[in-house]
């Protein structure tokens, strides 16, 4: 907690509850006042401009991967919380396939340790099964015991359907999520991109849609069976969306769904050109499941943006595609990407990235907002009208695995306060 | 193609840039059939066979092509080298082109891998020389040149000038789906105004079709009546594990060229096949030496049309000359 007074001033204030034109002014790491044109007042209170921008409270990422421990050499949690911050993110959840896994509460306490110092909150999912093998239930409730909301093997969907059941089951006491990575291995069969017109042409292994849709239906059967809270990870595909839409219509309210920035831009035609920065599972698919997706987010089938943020170092990614690892940074462009490209209103955009995902998380501790006087001071002010060329070369993660270099985007983070510390101010960092 | 540094893909060339290389390989056929098969055309180059999966025939082929321009020809393959001592593909590469380098023949089992090389180096040129189920382009040229050859020689005309194989009709038969040469055939075949017919039961069919140039069927006998040329695929017997075949015994019966089949086509079809042959199981063995077949004259060419494209890709003006001893 920062005991630093600031005023962020001239900003347009959107939450959960509205948008006015109001400055926030924050002290002893705790939002102390909201209103309109509010007195500086004591020496050595920071101002930070926020003209033209939108003052929102900090995003939060149900979709993280920080790579400690085990990963150091593509990022940290000092470096991949820093990357969060300057994406506008206070809170990110960790995903626990590190090396080792999260699968004991020893290695949660680890990343709890080391999240203390981080730019953001650092929440550490766990795993659902022991060493992310499928076959044995990891200790769930001694890790909820610790502060775990979000159980996952995320990397890897748990294929066996009774193992799911019982996870689903034993969770249902718990009061947490378990996240689903939604693909059944021997239909994805090893496939390195979207199976389809592209993968044929290229040659390329393919990895159909199918595997997501298989599983995503098992799963909420699964959910309609057991009551508990499930959710489905980056999901990529119409059927999927479609398959969600139809049981959330038919009355399932224990379920919930993400989609990544990546999926909701970027199709499979980017793989023309054999650049392993475009591998990830689930793959980038086709144009009409980009649509079905868009749609999806429009009319709430889908309820949050997770980046799926996954750092690789060049030695994962510099290599053939049947050899290259899966996965894209995302933290530093995701709010950009998210408002560019899918003509939303900023406001919905907010509420996908920010207090849906921070309820989604179970997260509390102010994040997610409203903004009111006395809420912990999470929060993220945005430029909409700033374009930029995202240079991977700047990125403050340690990976450069962008599939977005190049790209023009529309809308930044100029300052980023965690916990009432400016962590990114004028879009840089400030540790 | 004059201008390209690279050949990764035959739909690079366009039917101009095909033509370039047939008409160059008939001359190099001619250096072929000399007492002294060489020319000088690319002394003082390095070529490095890049062969990063097994292969005999096309190996031995861009070597032959290679030591016949009098190139210097430098050999790799994974095992025994510095890849299987956890060096990248990337270093690797990158160390040879600053050994001096000229161009890298690229085999690869990962389709792209080949593009991917050529995007590593600086200066070096890549050919192709088969990528995963993507591309085979020099097979495809090859191919090309048989064809539009042999067809000539046996109607005792000569070869079209520009190559086209406009209104012949060509079934391609097989594992259409984990075929490179499937690809670059199509392609090729397509450019110079071929029909094309893929021939295949759907689980060797690739997941899509769209945007290819080409028919599909399930019944060989009724293609095999109406084809000019029949283009036997290899079955793979590993595919067998992964469920795509019920059995080989089954594939021969259904969709092999058995001697049977074979009387169906008519008295001028060729069969044509890229090698190796599995005997008695996609193409019979009476078939694969009989008078319609021109199996080993594609092997023939192959020399000829490589020389063409290292020719075409290295040469800087060189003269083609009179041959003599390297």
């Amino acid at each position: 907690m920062s005991e630093r007074r600031v005023l962020v001033h001239g900003g347009t204030v959107v939450d959960a509850t509205g948008a006015r034109r109001a400055d926030v002014l924050v002290a002893g790491g705790v939002i102390a006042e909201v209103g309109p044109h509010l007195e500086r007042g004591r020496r050595g209170t920071l101002a930070l401009d926020a003209e033209g921008c939108v003052v929102a409270p900090g995003l939060v990422d149900v979709h993280t991967h920080l790579r400690e421990p085990g990963g150091e050499e593509a990022e940290t949690l000092e470096s991949g919380s820093r990357a969060a911050a300057l994406g506008g993110f206070t809170a990110v959840v960790a995903m626990p396939n590190t090396e080792p896994p999260a699968d004991s509460a020893e290695v949660v306490r680890y990343v709890l340790e080391r999240a203390r110092t981080a730019c953001c909150s650092v929440q550490p999912a766990g795993c659902i099964t022991v060493g992310r093998q499928g076959k044995v239930l990891a200790p769930m409730a001694e890790m909820a015991g610790l502060g775990v909301r979000l159980f996952t093997d995320d990397g890897h969907g748990v294929q066996d359907p009774s193992l799911m059941r019982r996870a689903l089951e034993y969770a249902s006491s718990l009061g947490v999520v378990v996240a689903q990575h939604c693909e059944d291995d021997a239909l994805a069969a090893g496939g390195c991109m979207n199976e389809g017109e592209w993968s044929s042409r290229l040659g390329l292994p393919g990895r159909s849609s199918l595997a997501e849709e298989v599983m995503v239906e098992r799963d909420l059967a699964l959910a309609r069976l057991t009551g508990a809270r499930l959710h489905l990870m980056h999901l990529s595909s119409a059927a999927a969306v479609a398959a969600v839409r139809r049981a959330k219509a038919a009355g399932l309210a224990n379920v919930s769904a993400e989609a990544t920035p990546h999926h909701l831009s970027l199709t499979d035609e980017a793989l023309a050109g054999y650049d392993p920065v475009f591998k990830v599972n689930p793959p980038l698919r086709a144009r009409a499941d980009v649509e079905a997706l868009r749609q999806g987010l429009a009319d709430g089938t889908i309820d949050v943006i997770a980046t799926d943020h996954a750092p690789h170092s060049p030695e994962a990614k510099q290599v053939t595609m049947c050899e290259a690892a899966p996965g894209m940074v995302g933290l530093e462009t995701a709010l950009a990407v998210a408002l560019t490209d899918l003509a939303l209103p900023i406001a919905d955009v907010l509420a996908l990235m920010s207090w849906r995902p921070a309820r989604l998380a179970g997260l509390g501790d102010g994040q997610g907002g409203p903004l009111v006087p006395g809420a912990p001071a999470h929060l993220c002010v945005v430029d909409p009208a700033r374009g930029w060329v995202v240079d991977p070369a700047k990125l403050a993660s340690k990976s450069r695995n962008t599939p977005f270099a190049g790209r023009r985007l529309q809308g930044r983070v100029r300052h980023t306060l965690y916990a009432g510390e400016p962590v990114v101010i004028g879009e840089e960092a400030q540790r | 193609m004059s201008q390209a540094r690279h050949l990764l893909s035959v739909s690079d060339l366009g039917a101009e840039g095909i033509d370039e290389v047939l008409r160059l390989a008939d001359t190099f056929a001619e250096v072929g059939r000399r007492p002294i098969p060489r020319v000088p055309a690319l002394r003082g180059k390095t070529v490095v066979l890049g062969f990063f999966e097994d292969s005999t025939r096309t190996r031995m082929s861009f070597e032959a092509a290679a030591k016949r321009l009098s190139a210097d020809v430098m050999s790799f393959s994974s095992s025994g080298s510095s890849l299987s001592k956890g060096e990248s593909l990337r270093d690797t590469v990158c160390n040879l082109e600053a050994m001096g380098v000229d161009a890298f023949v690229v085999r690869h089992s990962c389709a792209g891998a080949p593009s991917q090389v050529a995007g590593w180096l600086s200066h070096a040129s890549v050919v192709n020389a088969g990528d995963g189920a993507h591309e085979h382009p020099t097979q495809a040229l090859l191919d090309c040149y048989t064809l539009s050859r042999e067809r000539a020689r046996r109607l005792g005309v000569h070869p079209p000038r520009p190559a086209v194989l406009a209104g012949l009709r060509i079934a391609i038969v097989g594992d259409i789906r984990h075929s490179r040469v499937a690809r670059s055939c199509v392609a090729a075949f397509s450019t110079l105004g071929a029909e094309v017919t893929l021939v295949a039961p759907p689980t060797l069919l690739p997941a899509s079709l769209a945007g290819w140039p080409v028919e599909v069927s399930h019944d060989l006998d009724a293609q095999l009546a109406k084809c000019d040329v029949v283009y036997v695929l290899r079955i793979q017997a590993e595919r067998m594990k992964e469920q795509f075949l019920p059995s080989l015994r089954e594939y021969t019966a259904t969709y092999g060229l058995t001697v049977q089949r074979a009387r169906l086509l008519g008295p001028s079809a060729l069969v044509m096949h890229p090698g190796p042959v599995c005997r008695g199981v996609e193409l019979a063995a009476e078939v694969a030496d009989s008078p319609a077949s021109v199996i080993t004259t594609q092997v023939g060419n192959g020399v000829a049309v490589r020389m063409a494209v290292l020719y075409l890709l290295l040469g800087s003006g060189g003269s083609l000359g009179s041959g003599e001893a390297g």
